[in-house]
């Protein structure tokens, strides 16, 4: 462990913007493409159910 | 006779390869999740300080696993192209499709982490170098994959269509792998290689190797997630589809 304290390891020697951004960056791009697959099983699902439902209830 | 051959074919229908990706995508997230934070412990507990660019050199373990997975699935997008061209199995197109949004974000953190390195070590976010103009190429190729297929209704045309942009813009990635031996260019050469000993501390060479795992991990789990996607909505009016619901 080369960090003499919290403050130190957030500063990232002066590149804190660069470091943080890029780390920072990724993971919001890598959970939000996980948010964004969910979100886009649950529309095919419903999509699937409701044809599903109009199929076998023809008004 | 052997009886316990593997049917691979088997597994190229969308019907049995749904079933199968759904059994396989939480093994390959368990070990991206393990993955990314063994490779982020070494990447900001373990790996030394750089001599030359301090802490600001810690980007290249979001960037070089990034970069290089932005290239690795152009190449699986176009092989699975190709392979659908060549047998016209409906599977293949599907595959293409939902490596192609992820290889896209890749070709984007790539840049834009590079940029981020840029800046603070060279003076510049962007210069228009062999590496960083054939890794924007890259991004446009993808985005244009993924606007074509947009722009065609039938998904069979679509997959047709893409498989032959997919396939031209493969020349594309030799380029970027070989900018920065071909000419000159400010973007540095490789640091890992096959041919001759790595250039960095073996710390940051293990957290670098672990992260570029991890990334092919998400990347699987997120492609299997997406085709599962792709096969529901494709094969919607199919018999199995209606069945896998109630």
């Amino acid at each position: 462990m080369h960090w003499n304290s919290v403050s130190e390891f957030f500063a990232m020697g002066g590149y804190a913007f660069y470091v943080w951004g890029s780390f920072g960056l990724t993971a919001v791009v890598v959970v939000g493409e996980v948010l964004l697959l969910r979100a886009q099983r649950k529309t095919v699902l419903r999509n699937l159910r409701n044809e599903l439902l109009a199929e076998s209830n023809p008004t | 006779m052997n009886t316990r051959v593997i049917h691979w074919f088997k597994f190229a229908s969308p019907q049995n390869f749904y079933v199968l990706a759904g059994r396989m995508w939480p093994w390959f997230a368990t070990l991206a999740a393990l993955l990314t934070a063994v490779g982020l412990w070494i990447s900001f507990f373990v790996a030394p300080t750089d001599a030359q660019q301090g802490e600001g050199y810690r980007i290249i373990f979001v960037h070089v696993p990034t970069s290089q997975m932005s290239m690795f699935i152009y190449l699986v997008m176009a092989a699975w192209a190709g392979f659908g061209l060549a047998f016209n199995t409906r599977l293949s197109g599907m595959m293409a499709s939902a490596l192609a949004p992820t290889g896209a974000l890749f070709a984007f953190l790539s840049l834009v982490t590079g940029a981020l390195w840029g800046k603070p070590m060279w003076g510049a976010w962007w210069v228009w170098d062999a590496r960083l103009t054939s890794e924007l190429i890259l991004l446009f190729l993808y985005l244009g994959f993924l606007a074509l297929q947009a722009s065609i209704d039938d998904p069979r045309r679509a997959d047709k269509a893409c498989a032959v942009l997919a396939l031209v813009g493969v020349v594309n990635v030799p380029i970027i792998y070989f900018s920065v031996k071909w000419w000159n260019t400010l973007h540095q050469g490789a640091s890992v290689s096959l041919t001759r000993s790595p250039t960095m501390a073996s710390t940051m060479l293990w957290g670098m190797l672990i992260m570029v795992v991890a990334c092919w991990m998400y990347a699987i789990t997120i492609a299997l997630l997406r085709v599962r996607n792709i096969i529901l909505e494709r094969e919607r009016h199919t018999e199995w589809v209606k069945h896998a619901l109630e």
